[in-house]
């Protein structure tokens, strides 16, 4: 286990060390419930406010503005059902390569009423922005497209749609969720343009599962998914997880100090990986984009992907098929679909998301483990037609 | 609740905390607020035949921030004569007890409640 | 040396178990895969920890793994069962039952049906807390399709008559609710014999961390919910979104270790609550509030009366406590359980909850008596209502100017 070369970050991160260290007083000696008076109390919501502060300082927000939840899909969710339940049913656009969070509750208000806009993706992933103008014609009221994709990596221009779309008067979301800590994200720069809410989660950056938020424009009327309490400005009910926001504030902080210097190494450490891979016939997804620095998807023409990915965990290295979220399902990756992938080739994909502890020697290994793989693969294949 | 130096102050040293016997020459009573609202001051104030206020007495039931102004206005009301004491505020009473914007409403009971003496003084003068 | 402030507000929440906080530190370094990843076994790892915290969870209560769903919360297993169930059965009827002394959470949930056009019966509880078996019976209708009844309440740990609701709503085919945040680890439950379709449960009370929590959700005979929160497909599409494994693992260590000492700890909680009643008996006019009998050994909830509960809380800085439940206590309303008990508002303003846990000792109880011998008395000098108590004064005849 320990062997294992983890290169599946847009899955989930290991908690940092100082994270962890930052979040455990308040397992055991500041356990307090943050919405009781007496010390104990008084200390855990001191803790909440400091860590609200330290996450929009992250994401370049008022600390009033983050509305604390249990992840991102939750926030994902609280946006598109709280904005909608304040609005008559109308039009709303999201784009074709969201994360079912987004998608899904879409496709709820779908059944209730609204019309649902794809935002259909060029073959590079990137929201198609002739087809995005058309779709405003139909004024919608919502819209969200993500700021990175998880499984591609693929950055969307969101202030540039967020502008088009101001004249709509559109209640503008962007989930992000893989962005955040991988880019800079400063949502008072977003704002300006015309983007109301954000998404963010923890445990994409060092921090814990179980923790996210929501940061919306106080403008914005947003109606509560989970009520009975009052916390969160009466946003999100339900005792405070102090615990996992410390930590979520802990890691924001370290990611926004070390987020350029973290940024660069990625990169260059992505650099080798992607020519190694090109060098081997690999296909990279939205290889033409702008995308973050951590991310490759990529297929070898007329290898399945999950045959790849099970021999290469035997081989000691965690890679991912498609979206570790959706993995559960079978069919071929939605995102893929959305950018004209074929069925057979998106089959192929795999996804490396490489994080803090990856090094280049890693990366060395993987390649020659990966061409190894493939090898034997090939051979296995001939026998098997021969 | 966070409270105030000024506030801690007064609820762990009350300020002339008690009552004065009804019958006793000067004395009236100011009762205001009710048990349903979580606070009742009772103020009590001696005057001098010179219409100065020589002594002042409180009892109250309520939250720290209640005790407190109605014993800071125990100290207030002292050697004032009934027309200087109504002058004093609210808004001097939050002011200096550093009152929270939710206990805002425990300077007001206290104001009311030397209202409620100084009248109970007058009606007690043009009674007898 | 004694540790101030001495901790007695353990329903509002507990501390993490020691042992509970070491299962689960290594699933937020080593051991911290993502669930759903299939594809590793970081992934696999953290889905085999889920399943066993699962089967802990399932075990303490007597319900098959497969009947928990895990939420962020209590407060979100109630919006997902109340919510969810009214929604998923509004076209069998549109009218459900709860109690006026429910946590917020339920109120809530309810509250906001109401709104979309449901009809909710509130009911009124007897003196000491508990529900009236006959107003419950008539209030139930041909449309009744859900009733959400608490096992344990939160101020005063009252246990409701949860088997014998159960039954009479499984005979007329209504959902049951019960909303146990306060239950687990505080007194058996058996959910192979209760007739309980969907429970609320939380690991924060049970010495496990917050933000983690679960909705039991009845296999046999299938209890139907609409889900609340989309995409991805977690928990069998009941509740999406990225399991948070530790948090997980901290409650399957939590529900564990209450099945296995609950017995002797609650009958070591039930003396110190003994002998904290014991201690402030002698003072006059103390008033608990809610049934003894049918109540959980941890809670004492009392009423001083003519003290105000805040003010008290000032002179009792030394311990922890809550006035009025800690969820509610940022307003100034005297708390609408007490209310609802019947108590007027004086005496629910002079409301104290002590709640006593796994971590609490004789000495700190004793520490807490003699303080509160000194305060109240303190405080009642000081108190214009004990002085016209004293004289004679009927305090329900005087005429209070309101403000």
């Amino acid at each position: 286990m320990a062997a294992t070369v983890y290169f599946d970050h847009n899955a989930t991160t290991p908690v940092d060390p100082a994270v962890l260290e930052a979040m455990l007083p308040w397992f055991s000696e500041r356990f307090g419930n943050a919405s009781s008076r007496h010390e104990y109390g008084r200390a855990a919501r001191q803790a909440v406010d400091e860590a609200r502060r330290q996450v929009a300082a992250a994401v370049g927000a008022h600390a009033t503005e983050v509305v604390f939840t249990s992840g991102g899909s939750e926030a994902n969710n609280l946006f598109i059902k709280g904005a909608a339940a304040s609005l008559k049913p109308g039009a709303l656009a999201v784009s074709a390569v969201e994360h079912p969070s987004v998608i899904e509750p879409a496709a709820q208000l779908a059944r209730r009423g609204w019309l649902l806009c794809r935002l259909a993706v060029d073959e590079q992933g990137r929201v198609d922005e002739a087809a995005y103008r058309q779709s405003l014609l139909s004024r919608p009221k919502l819209v969200s497209v993500m700021l990175a994709n998880n499984e591609t990596g693929v950055l969307q221009d969101v202030a540039r749609l967020a502008q088009a779309a101001r004249h709509c008067e559109a209640v503008f979301h962007t989930d992000g969720v893989q962005a955040l800590g991988k880019t800079p994200l400063d949502f008072r720069a977003l704002n300006a343009c015309g983007v109301h809410a954000l998404t963010v989660s923890a445990h994409k950056l060092g921090g814990p599962k179980g923790v996210g938020a929501l940061v919306i424009d106080k403008g914005i009327e947003l109606e509560a998914l989970v009520a009975g309490g009052g916390q969160e400005r009466g946003l999100r009910s339900g005792t405070e997880n102090v615990a996992a926001i410390v930590g979520f504030g802990a890691a924001c902080e370290l990611a926004a100090r070390r987020l350029a210097e973290r940024a660069a190494r990625l990169a260059a450490l992505r650099q080798g990986l992607e020519d190694g891979l090109r060098a081997q016939g690999a296909i990279i997804f939205g290889g033409e984009a702008r995308r973050l620095p951590n991310t490759v998807c990529f297929a070898l023409a007329g290898f399945d992907g999950e045959t790849l990915i099970t021999h290469l965990d035997r081989a000691g290295y965690a890679l991912a098929s498609g979206a570790a979220c959706s993995s559960a399902h079978p069919e071929p990756s939605h995102v893929l679909k959305a950018m004209g992938v074929s069925d057979g080739l998106a089959r192929g994909a795999v996804r490396m998301s490489l994080g803090t502890g990856n090094t280049q020697e890693q990366v060395d290994a993987f390649l020659i483990a990966l061409r190894d793989t493939a090898a034997k693969l090939r051979q296995l294949t001939a026998l098997a037609v021969s | 609740m966070a409270y105030s130096e000024k506030v801690l102050d007064h609820y762990e040293n009350p300020r002339n905390a008690g009552s004065f016997g009804k019958d006793e020459e000067g004395v009236a009573t100011g009762m205001v607020g009710a048990p349903a609202c979580g606070d009742v001051m009772k103020l009590q104030i001696k005057v001098g035949k010179d219409g100065v206020i020589e002594d002042a007495r409180f009892k109250t039931y309520g939250c720290g921030s209640a005790i407190a102004s109605s014993s800071l206005v125990t100290e207030w009301v002292k050697g004032k004569t009934l027309d200087q004491a109504l002058e004093i505020k609210n808004s001097q009473i939050a002011e200096e007890l550093a009152l929270p914007p939710v206990k805002i409403h425990c300077s007001i009971l206290a104001e009311d409640a030397i209202r409620a003496a100084v009248a109970d003084y007058w009606k007690k003068q043009g009674g007898g | 040396m004694l540790k101030l402030p001495i901790y007695l507000d353990n329903s509002a929440t507990t501390p993490v178990d020691p042992r509970v906080a070491e299962k689960m530190i290594p699933y937020l370094t080593e051991k911290f895969g993502n669930p759903a990843s299939r594809s590793h076994a970081y992934g696999w790892e953290a889905e085999a920890a889920v399943e066993e915290a699962r089967a802990e969870v399932a075990r303490l209560i007597h319900a098959d793994p497969k009947e928990i769903i895990w939420t962020s919360g209590a407060t979100e297993s109630d919006n997902l069962a109340i919510k969810g169930a009214a929604h998923f059965y509004s076209g069998k009827g549109r009218h459900l039952i709860t109690v006026k002394t429910e946590h917020k959470a339920v109120l809530d949930s309810c509250r906001e049906l109401e709104r979309q056009g449901f009809e909710v019966s509130y009911l009124d509880v007897q003196e000491n807390g508990l529900i009236d078996l006959d107003v419950f019976k008539a209030a139930l209708r041909p449309d009744t399709t859900l009733v959400s009844v608490m096992f344990v309440n939160n101020e005063i740990g009252v246990i409701q008559p949860i088997a014998e609701i159960g039954e009479i709503c499984r005979d007329k085919g209504i959902v049951f609710h019960v909303d146990a945040t306060q239950a687990p680890g505080k007194l058996p439950i058996d959910l192979a014999t209760l007739k309980v379709d969907l429970m609320s449960v939380t690991a924060h009370k049970v010495y496990g961390p917050k933000g983690i929590g679960a909705l039991y959700a009845r296999r046999k005979p299938r209890v139907r919910i609409e889900a609340q929160m989309h995409g991805g497909g977690h928990e069998r599409g009941f509740r999406s979104g990225t399991l948070p494994v530790h948090q997980i693992v901290g409650m399957g260590e939590a529900f564990r270790l209450a099945r296995e000492e609950m017995g002797a700890e609650n009958e070591r909680i039930r003396k110190l609550r003994d002998r904290l009643l014991d201690g402030i008996s002698s003072i006059e006019q103390v008033y608990v509030n809610g049934d003894m009998e049918q109540r959980v050994p941890h809670n004492l909830n009392v009423s001083f009366a003519y003290v105000e509960g805040e003010s008290m809380l000032m002179a009792i800085k030394d311990l922890a406590v809550s006035s009025g439940s800690a969820c509610t206590s940022a307003s100034l309303e005297p708390s609408y359980v007490l209310r609802a008990l019947g108590r007027d508002d004086e005496l629910a303003h002079s409301s104290i909850r002590f709640t006593i846990g796994r971590f609490n000792t004789e000495e700190e109880i004793d520490f807490a008596v003699k303080l509160l011998r000194e305060k109240i008395g303190k405080l009642r000098d000081l108190s214009p209502l004990w002085e016209m108590a004293q004289e004679g004064v009927d305090l329900n005849a005087v005429q209070w100017a309101a403000h």
